[in-house]
């Protein structure tokens, strides 16, 4: 709930140095290494940057393409908008906006896949739609995806991004904290598995409910991952932050997280993941 | 007259620094109390109060987020803003009250869990989704005040009870006011008009759903007359434990998750 300030990674689309004449739009600068890539050669590099390594955000499409078989995605039927409870004005003009830009309803999307061949539920967040947080929408997606899990008997994977829960929807924001989790709590007493995936970046009220949660937890690398946002420490305790800090890397070191496994590895890592949880001698 | 209170005016009196603290309220409520201490692992963190309490020939688990009454003891309790090993002891004790088959009675009062490096080290936010996800699940019954601030994760990780309920002029949010101007509108000095719009105070969370009961302070505060806000905490003490105490462990569970799945209205379309 507290990320306001973590860097934009993905700058935007035009680049004023460039003196070539290429459209605007085709270009991107690396936030890590500050060089000028062309926008098709991230694309068919899954978003990584092909000079230093460095991870670019990534639209829910584009994630649903790297993850799951083809054409195998149901989106559930759950087509719900918030009902905006703070009244506050600018906020469904800013949906409508987000919706048109990303074209995406909301910050999650909720269904299920094959991975490999394997079944799974599938919930994937979107750092595009408000820094992907949590509202009300969110918050029901991912319970009713995780209640979906319990009623299929199958196993669940959520991957978030997210600034933590929506301020524009005050209180309401919070109490999806407690939804997720208990919802989980349940899926838990099901003996179903849960792996939870934090990409960059991953705070606040979603660190602080269902993405800690996993039975499971892996990591992008160099992902962002923490509670209380980079600069609130600061001013907090009035000091630079050391370096490294909040990393994937530094929470797998503290032993918060399982692993840390790369973009091009982790449909297979998920599937092997799936597999060896599969009850022996059950088929 | 109630009227002309500020959603403001309500977070200045949450703040105020005579307002009464949990351990006021447990000391006139109880007949007797035992603080007990740590989590087990690593430390005892002194945002959050652990123990046991008797009233009526009762026992209960207390879990209490503690202000500090003066500097000195806002340093020690860390200003009430409890590091993931508060939360784990927290943790502790709800597992020991459902051992015992005892309710729990919980106190927040917190600006939020303390953002420091050690406490991102340690997991805050793994200590407090797990409380989330715990407290969901306890067998026991759970009754939860809320005193003066109740902000944020830091709030909410021993707020998931069964029977909430807030002082007239506590708050009750996702952020302070102040953080919430921040990150909305990249100004933190638009606090006051930002707690204007959250819908942060009693009657806002009664009108939602999210809490169940307000009980009435004395007029500017409840450090006027703790002796009768304590009464009427003591009172609701013993009306819900009678009430929750009938009810059967599953319900019990599946009541209170109904309660929180229920939170949050949306438009299908």
């Amino acid at each position: 709930m507290i990320v306001d300030k973590i860097k934009k990674r993905e700058l935007p689309q035009k680049n004023k140095k460039t003196n070539i004449d290429i459209p605007i739009g085709k270009w991107v600068k690396c936030t890590k290494c500050k060089e000028i890539i062309y926008r098709e050669h991230l694309r068919s590099n899954l978003n990584i940057c092909p000079n230093c390594g460095h991870y670019f955000r990534m639209h829910i499409n584009k994630r649903l393409e790297l993850i799951t078989d083809e054409g195998t995605y149901k989106k559930f039927d759950l087509n719900i908008e918030t009902t905006n409870p703070l009244n506050i004005e600018e906020y469904p003009k800013k949906m409508k906006a987000l919706r048109e830009k990303t074209d995406l309803p909301e910050a999650v999307t909720a269904g299920t896949a094959k991975i490999n061949g394997e079944d799974v539920v599938l919930c994937i967040m979107d750092s595009g739609f408000l820094m992907g947080s949590m509202g009300v929408v969110v918050g029901e997606k991912i319970t009713y995806a995780i209640e979906q899990a319990i009623k299929l008997k199958l196993p669940i994977i959520i991957f978030s991004v997210s600034g933590g829960a929506r301020m524009q929807e005050g209180i309401m924001s919070l109490m999806q904290m407690a939804k997720t989790s208990a919802a989980i709590a349940k899926l838990n007493k099901e003996g179903l598995l849960y792996i939870s995936v934090l990409t960059d970046p991953t705070y606040g009220g979603v660190t602080a409910s269902f993405a800690s949660l996993g039975d499971i937890i892996l990591s992008e690398p160099e992902a962002m991952i923490g509670f209380a946002g980079p600069r609130v420490i600061e001013q907090t305790i009035k000091q630079e932050l050391p370096e490294g800090f909040q990393t994937a890397e530094f929470l797998l070191e503290h032993g918060f997280i399982d692993k840390i496994v790369e973009r091009k590895d982790m449909k297979n890592f998920l599937h092997k993941l799936i597999v060896m949880h599969k009850k022996k001698g059950s088929e | 007259m109630a009227n002309k209170i500020t959603a403001w005016d309500r977070v200045t009196m949450a703040r105020d620094l005579n307002r009464p603290t949990a351990l006021d309220y447990i000391e006139n409520i109880f007949d007797d109390f035992i603080e007990l201490h740590g989590d087990r692992l690593s430390k005892d963190d002194k945002s959050i109060v652990c123990g046991l309490a008797t009233l009526n020939n009762q026992t209960y688990t207390i879990i209490a987020e503690q202000k500090g009454r003066n500097t000195k003891e806002n340093i020690e309790r860390n200003f009430g803003m409890p590091n993931p090993e508060s939360y784990r002891k927290a943790l502790r004790f709800m597992k020991q009250a459902e051992k015992f088959k005892r309710p729990i009675i919980t106190f927040v009062d917190t600006k939020g869990a303390y953002p420091g490096i050690e406490a991102e080290e340690r997991g805050q936010g793994e200590a407090i989704a797990r409380n989330l996800m715990e407290m969901s699940q306890l067998k026991v019954p759970i009754i939860v005040f809320v005193i003066g601030e109740g902000s944020s994760g830091g709030a909410l990780a021993i707020a998931v009870g069964d029977h909430i309920v807030m002082l007239e002029n506590a708050i009750y949010s996702i952020l302070s006011p102040e953080g919430f101007a921040s990150i909305l509108w990249k100004d933190g000095s638009r606090a006051k008009e930002a707690a204007e719009i959250m819908k942060l105070t009693a009657k806002d969370l009664y009108d939602f759903n999210v809490i169940d009961k307000i009980i009435n302070e004395p007029k500017g505060g409840a450090q006027n007359d703790l002796k009768k806000v304590s009464e009427d905490i003591k009172k609701e003490i013993l009306v819900s434990t009678k009430k929750l105490t009938k009810i059967k462990e599953e319900e019990l569970v599946e009541l209170r998750y109904k309660k929180f799945r229920n939170m949050g209205e949306y438009i299908t379309l």
